[in-house]
């Protein structure tokens, strides 16, 4: 089985989040860049599937070429070959058509990747591609098995879970807890050097989205400390002042 | 020209997200001087559940009757909203962001070639264009994000606009469509759901345990409160990975975020993390022992004490001014 995984190149989650040029560029100055946490999940399943079914395990990114050291960690985590679409990822349908033409060129039949980057939390790319290539897709999954054609998952909802079960190919949306993050070991880091690496340009497609500006909510006023034996006055507080009760 | 709003069920109630989608949707016709709000909902649905529609903003709700629609199939209901959008003539499609609304309204935007925002946070601007605010980053900023297609899907955020309750009733309208059955090739086995409670997305109050709660057999104290508040229970990660307490109850960056009027987070320390998934709330209240928690630095109201202590006198509090 042929296993694709789409991974984010995005902001440590611990990043202080600022912008520059007039606040129309996010400001990279400082901030660590991480494989997104819920692509990461999705690969770590994607190891534990390559292992248990003799697959072969894809990782691919849409980006520039800052993305590179994030995908030889994906490499190192355990991916087999890297493919990074040389762009500028402008919005989820401009990426959403760059999976699409490179999981149909290769013929992928499993395709993971994340509920959602974490930068712009759209959620999106997933069902896109599904819709692109005519498969299903099922976002955000929990539990994921292959059994012969058929993969069995936990899909979450509001307040609980749904069993879904769809035959291959097909895309998922991951997230906790499918799978433990993996940490590349020495042996992992030393052969993703030589593992196959291709970057390759995009097919053309515009977006319809853009971003104009951006914008930080506005900061806390601070917070009102309350006796923690007088807790009547918190009571009053948030009835009559913050008005929430 | 109408606005078509995309309506979930839950057990046969119409989701309070949906309605808040409705209040959005009759709040954007007002703004920009006319077109109808008109909800689809699909499946098994009561007449008179479907005219609630009404008082948050619907004139008309098309039901799609057919009872393979009653369980959220992804692609199913993406291809009915779709032939429904097209028979309809609409423009726009307005949808609240939740589990299905996000993954229906993806694969929506290929077959309807609509551009599709979600975390709408504000009305849209239309006095040049079509600029929508949404929330990136978990709630730690926002992109002002012009949509260039002519069709346009919104997947809005909780809170965005007050949920509207003096609408009219609204006039159910049934709806054939031929849908064909590859779309229902994805078979949901079964749902395993709390049942009767406050959904945690969904609610306007949410009080979260942490760590500092030391233990599953004190989770009384939270769920008391929360009774005594009309509000859903939520918790830290260490919480839900260490089984405390279920997955879906966890509030962050990598669970769920919420947006209530009111989250009361009682014996956690704050790690930027769980801040992520709280960030969009409108009042902050922080019950931890460690005045040095940096949850405190988040919140608008704060007690330092034993949540041992607190909870218990919080709640008889509550329950003395109702």
């Amino acid at each position: 089985m042929k296993i694709l995984v789409c991974i984010t190149h995005v902001p440590d989650t611990t990043s202080k989040i600022q912008f520059t040029e007039n606040n129309t560029q996010f400001d990279k100055n400082g901030v660590q860049f991480i494989i997104g946490p819920y692509d990461d999940y999705a690969l770590a399943r994607a190891v534990e599937l390559k292992e248990q079914l003799g697959a072969s395990l894809t990782v691919m990114n849409v980006g520039e070429s800052d993305s590179d050291p994030t995908l030889r960690k994906a490499l190192a985590i355990g991916a087999d070959d890297a493919i990074r679409v040389n762009a500028f990822p402008k919005d989820s349908l401009f990426v959403a058509n760059q999976i699409a033409h490179i999981a149909k060129s290769n013929g992928y039949e499993l395709i993971l990747m994340g509920r959602e980057s974490i930068d712009f939390n759209g959620g999106m790319v997933h069902g896109m591609v599904g819709e692109l290539l005519g498969m299903p897709s099922i976002s955000p999954v929990m539990k994921l098995e292959v059994e012969g054609d058929t993969v069995k998952m936990s899909r979450e909802i509001e307040g609980g879970k749904e069993y879904v079960e769809a035959k291959l190919p097909l895309i998922a949306g991951c997230q906790e807890p499918i799978a433990e993050w993996k940490i590349p070991n020495m042996r992992g880091i030393m052969s993703a050097r030589t593992k196959p690496f291709s970057v390759v340009e995009p097919v053309v497609e515009e977006g319809n989205s853009r971003v104009i500006s951006y914008e930080l909510p506005p900061a806390k006023a601070g917070v009102k400390l309350v006796d923690k034996d007088n807790v009547e006055e918190l009571v009053r507080l948030l009835k009559n002042e913050a008005k929430v009760l | 020209m109408s606005i078509l709003v995309y309506i979930e069920q839950s057990e046969g109630a119409i989701k309070k997200s949906s309605l808040e989608a409705l209040s959005f949707a009759k709040a954007f016709s007002e703004k920009i001087g006319g077109g109808e709000v008109v909800a689809v909902a699909l499946g098994d649905i009561a007449d008179d559940e479907l005219t609630k529609t009404g008082t948050a903003g619907a004139s008309k709700v098309l039901h799609v009757k057919d009872s393979r629609l009653t369980s959220g199939i992804i692609q199913a209901h993406a291809e009915a909203v779709a032939q429904v959008f097209n028979k309809i003539g609409a423009k726009t499609l307005v949808l609240a962001k939740s589990s299905l609304g996000d993954a229906v309204a993806a694969r929506l935007s290929i077959k309807l070639n609509a551009g599709l925002v979600s975390n709408v946070v504000e009305l849209p601007d239309t006095s040049s264009g079509f600029k929508v605010k949404r929330s990136i980053y978990t709630g730690k900023a926002f992109a002002q994000t012009e949509m260039t297609s002519e069709n346009k899907i919104l997947a809005v955020k909780k809170n965005a606009v007050p949920l509207k309750t003096d609408g009219a009733t609204a006039a159910v309208e049934t709806l054939e469509l031929n849908l064909d059955d590859h779309n229902f090739s994805t078979k949901i086995i079964s749902t395993d759901k709390a049942t009767g409670e406050i959904l945690l997305p969904e609610a306007d109050i949410v009080v979260s345990g942490g760590r500092g709660m030391k233990g599953p057999e004190n989770w009384n104290l939270i769920e008391d409160l929360a009774k005594e508040l009309g509000a859903a229970t939520g918790c830290s990660k260490p919480v839900s990975d260490i089984g405390w307490r279920p997955h879906h109850e966890h509030v962050g960056q990598t669970g769920v975020k919420v947006a209530p009027s009111l989250y009361l987070a009682v014996g956690i320390s704050g790690a930027i993390q769980h801040l992520a998934g709280v960030n969009s709330s409108k009042c902050i209240v922080v019950i931890n022992k460690d005045p040095e928690a940096p949850f405190f630095k988040a919140a608008d109201y704060g007690i330092v004490g034993d949540a041992f202590e607190v909870l218990p006198k919080l709640t008889s509090a509550i329950k003395a001014i109702k």
